[in-house]
């Protein structure tokens, strides 16, 4: 035990006295969600909405003058039909569109409903849901007024939200799961693959193996050091982004750092698998960004929604075991789901990790060569 | 043959990396066609004078005039007259022997029917014949040495810099490497060699040893063992190198 | 045979004992290179044990086979009466093993390397501190200093005071000497002398034919093979041709000269000389006039005392060619 506490110390030391390590382990995450929350803009004011009117009543005219004296919308355009719709969003001048359908105001009082469509540009996530709720409060504002008016049926005016772009608005707030996502593969598995070739490439590797150090307390003196220090880490980002973005955790939090260990657990055995094949730091480099570190950032849904990708690369993004994650801790963080719902994908990560582990331990070589 | 013509000329030069005096005040003088030592413990600033005549790095003072061109003001015009070989990275190991030659006959500006010849005749001098297309990853340890040693003066220049050139190969191989260098010599080609270890030095015409950027002793090796009433240059270079110390037999 | 140990006479009480390495046909290839063929030896306790080869030899791999980090392909091999296929475990406990590369971690404190080991070793720096007092205190002032901040030479006193550290009865020194200047090199040997007291076996590498004399016994190796065993002086005493040293101005022109005559047997140079082994029959034409009637006037013929370099040229001369398109072993990469 003293052996092995000796070995951690050392391991400690190294990742303290290099300023690179600390800068990856502390500084990038840190860096990353505030760019990604500043980035994101939270505030609407004078947003420039076009309007398609293709009933022009005294209804429409009253809910379009609503939308734009409310103070967070302003008009840009009227349009005359649909195709100019996607050409005035392409412009980027104007976020969303919003249509009312013919004989709207005929409808409602016929009908008793009508409907108005909300087109936002999906490719801002948080802006485009911030344009849909407001304009959906208006119009609900404007259901209360025409209740209010005593009129005998109720009246409906049904908001119709389509999103382009990004039609399920996968982005919203995905910036910390991709982020937590991105950081743990990062440290665990790039870290731990590193220090372990640094090693056999320094041949410090030779006297370890020749010590009666056994090669499990070896390996697991490497990777307790940045199991615990990235799920430090981790903790770090959701202060950070509670603190400064409110993003609060809505569903269990103790199982939201059991998925994390699961996870971090996961990386690390990535890591060392990592390490048995590759020869030199190099290598060791290469395979964890070019392997991983690229189809995570590209594949798993941290930027592009997986759904709006071609199939080829959704497939390939269904054996990636990051992917599986943002969904886990996105349904936990975000939509505030149970472990009922994320069983699945937990059993995947769990089984990966084995096989992970397993292929370690078959692949270290209690020699050299 | 040696001469008394200097092809390289070293006065007062200094060196200085910020407040360490990396080479502090050397003179000396390389003739033609000499085979000459530059020993020197580790840190001693045998390195910095090296490129500093090779004309990688500029004196910080003094006057270093090399095949006949100032070091400090022209550099680069050092370059076309010197050739140079370090233990490691001489040659591409993934190219093969001709590739190599070809290469460098290129860099230094060679025709192409000269290279030509100038291969052929290599390969026949060192016997290299069934090399030609040889990777040189594949040619055992010596070989490569003595290869990048004849591509380092295949264009003729006035002076070859060898930095540390046999470590670590074979007796045989080693010695028919100083036959190399002996031949070199005698063709005119000055031959400055940089090492530490001193059986290498007792092969030179003349040897200086450095230590803590001084010079500290130049002359033939008989005439220092002589001096130092000792054996080897090893001897005196423990007696100099290190004051103080003596080396056990 | 036995081999002398006129340096050690204390020693003659060794000669019945169990051999502290003892390798019987070692054979290992990597792919198709053949880095180490039918190597045979037995290290005695207490001796300072040397290969002498120069890069790519197979020292390297060999010394690894008998750290039990390589498995041999062929032979038999005890360290300590342990096998290194079986007990690789014992035979880790026992011995002291540096590298090449001196194996410490440069972003670590002098110190704190040497604890460092200590630990893995489950001992304490001050438990064994006696062993290692002589090295260890040439470095102790900068012991706060970043290990790959140290000079070559310091690194090596640190790389042998923790390779040291858990007191193994068996040292293994793969060519700690390679690298380091002269004077440095001279006190390694030095220490090592030193902690023969220490009843500690010691198997050294170097590339440095001098260095062999340094050692009780040298295996001398080249190209994966043996090629002989035994002292530093029965090695220089199997030189038994008489042999000349040569000197001219020009060595070149005295060279060549030499190897015209029809009597020449070999020529080598070595440092200011050219040596010179002759036939036994000799031609007509004396050596001195052959040399005046090649235009070499000023050669001075003297007897000298043949080294063990002068052998090991003769040994070796004998040997087989290396063969053609042999791919070198890469003694860091196996």
């Amino acid at each position: 035990m003293k052996r092995f506490l000796g070995f951690v110390r050392k391991e400690f030391l190294h990742i303290f006295r290099d300023p690179l390590t600390m800068i990856i382990i502390f500084g990038i995450p840190a860096v990353q969600i505030l760019l990604f929350g500043f980035v994101v803009s939270t505030d609407l004011k004078e947003t420039k909405v076009a309007f398609l009117d293709l009933s022009k009543d005294e209804i429409t005219r009253t809910l379009s003058g609503k939308i734009c004296s409310s103070g967070f919308f302003e008009l840009g355009a009227d349009l005359t039909g649909y195709h100019e719709a996607e050409h005035v969003l392409r412009k980027n001048k104007i976020k969303a569109v919003i249509v009312f359908e013919k004989d709207f105001g005929r409808r409602l009082i016929s009908d008793g409903t009508a409907s108005v469509h909300i087109i936002a540009d999906g490719s801002e996530p948080n802006m485009a849901t911030l344009i849909t709720s407001h304009i959906s409060a208006i119009i609900a504002d404007y259901n209360r007024e025409l209740a209010g008016a005593g009129l005998q049926q109720v009246l409906l005016v049904q908001p119709e939200v389509r999103m382009f772009y990004n039609p399920t608005l996968k982005g919203q707030f995905m910036f910390v799961p991709g982020v937590i996502t991105l950081i743990m593969l990062l440290i665990c598995a790039l870290m731990t693959s590193i220090t372990i070739t640094r090693e056999k490439e320094f041949g410090t590797m030779e006297v370890l193996l020749v010590s009666p150090l056994r090669p499990a307390q070896i390996i697991l003196g490497k990777v307790l050091p940045y199991f615990i220090l990235s799920f430090v880490d981790v903790i770090l980002i959701l202060l950070l982004s509670w603190f400064v973005f409110e993003l609060p955790v809505k569903g269990s939090l103790a199982l939201l750092l059991a998925e994390l260990m699961l996870y971090i657990l996961m990386s690390l055995s990535l890591g060392i698998l990592i390490s048995t094949v590759a020869k030199n730091m190099q290598q060791a480099i290469f395979i964890s960004l070019v392997g991983m570190m690229l189809p995570t950032v590209l594949l798993s849904g941290f930027i592009i929604p997986v759904e709006s990708m071609p199939m080829p690369y959704q497939w390939v993004s269904k054996i990636l075991p990051p992917a599986y994650f943002i969904t886990i801790i996105k349904n936990i963080m975000i939509k505030g789901t149970g472990f009922l719902y994320v069983w699945k994908e937990t059993l995947f990560l769990l089984v990966f990790t084995l096989a992970a582990i397993g292929l370690s331990i078959r692949n270290f070589k209690i020699r050299l060569q | 043959m040696t001469s008394r013509e200097p092809v390289i000329t070293v006065q007062n030069l200094v060196k200085r990396f910020g407040s360490f005096v990396a080479n502090d005040n050397l003179n000396f003088e390389v003739y033609a066609g000499e085979i000459f030592g530059f020993l020197g413990a580790n840190g001693a600033g045998k390195t910095t004078a090296l490129r500093i005549l090779s004309g990688l790095s500029a004196p910080t003072s003094g006057k270093v005039m090399v095949a006949g061109v100032d070091a400090g003001r022209n550099p680069e015009r050092i370059k076309r007259n010197i050739g140079y070989m370090c233990q490691r990275f001489s040659l591409y190991e993934d190219l093969t022997v001709t590739e190599n030659i070809t290469l460098y006959g290129g860099i230094y500006g060679m025709k192409r029917n000269e290279i030509r010849g100038k291969t052929a005749a290599l390969l026949e001098r060192l016997q290299f014949g069934a090399y030609g297309n040889t990777l040189i990853s594949a040619l055992p340890l010596g070989l490569r040495q003595k290869l990048a040693f004849a591509v380092a003066v295949l264009h003729q220049p006035k002076i070859v810099f060898l930095d540390e050139p046999t470590g670590g190969v074979d007796p045989i191989t080693r010695r028919q490497f100083w036959e190399m260098i002996y031949e070199t010599a005698a063709g005119g080609i000055t031959v400055f060699v940089t090492t530490h270890y001193m059986d290498e030095a007792e092969y030179c015409d003349r040897v200086s040893i450095m230590s803590e950027g001084k010079i500290v002793a130049l002359d033939t090796p008989a005439a220092l063992k002589k001096q130092y009433g000792v054996s080897s240059v090893e001897e005196v270079f423990v007696k100099i190198a290190r004051p103080g110390q003596q080396l056990i037999p | 045979m036995e081999p002398s140990r006129r340096a050690c006479p204390e020693k003659q009480s060794f000669s019945h004992m169990q051999p502290v390495v003892q390798a019987l046909g070692i054979g290992k290839s990597f792919g198709t290179t053949v880095a180490l063929r039918d190597i045979s030896f037995e290290v005695l306790p207490g001796e300072v044990f040397g290969f002498i080869g120069p890069d790519g030899a197979g020292k390297t791999t060999l010394f690894r086979i008998i750290t039990t980090l390589l498995l041999p392909d062929a032979g038999e091999i005890q360290v300590m009466g342990f096998d290194v296929r079986r007990d690789y475990r014992g035979i880790r406990k026992n011995i002291g093993y540096m590298p090449g590369r001196f194996s410490l971690y440069m972003d670590l404190t002098v110190e704190e390397n040497l604890r460092f080991y200590a630990t893995v070793f489950g001992t304490t720096v001050e438990e064994n501190y006696d062993l290692i007092r002589d090295i260890y205190s040439q470095i102790e002032p900068f012991k706060h200093r970043m290990a790959g901040k140290l000079s070559g030479g310091m690194k090596q006193k640190l790389a042998l005071s923790c390779a040291l550290i858990h007191k193994p009865s068996l040292l293994i020194l793969d060519e700690p000497t390679t690298g380091v200047d002269a004077v440095s090199r001279a006190e390694f040997w030095e220490m090592l002398k030193k902690l023969k007291a220490h009843n500690i076996t010691i198997v050294v590498s170097t590339p440095y034919m001098d260095e062999a004399t340094r050692c009780d016994r040298v295996a001398l190796i080249q190209n994966g093979r043996i090629f002989s065993v035994d002292t530093p002086d029965h090695i220089t005493a199997g030189f038994s041709r008489p042999l000349l040293q040569v000197k001219s101005a020009s060595k070149h022109l005295l060279m060549n000269a030499l190897k015209k005559y029809p009597g020449t047997l070999s020529v080598w140079p070595f440092g200011e000389y050219v040596h010179l082994t002759l036939r036994d029959v000799l031609p007509e034409e004396p050596l001195p006039r052959f040399l005046e009637r090649h235009g070499i006037r000023d050669a001075t013929l003297m007897e000298a005392k043949p080294g063990i370099e002068d052998r090991f040229l003769e040994l070796m001369s004998g040997a087989e060619p290396v063969p053609e398109y042999r791919k070198e072993v890469n003694d860091d990469q196996p």
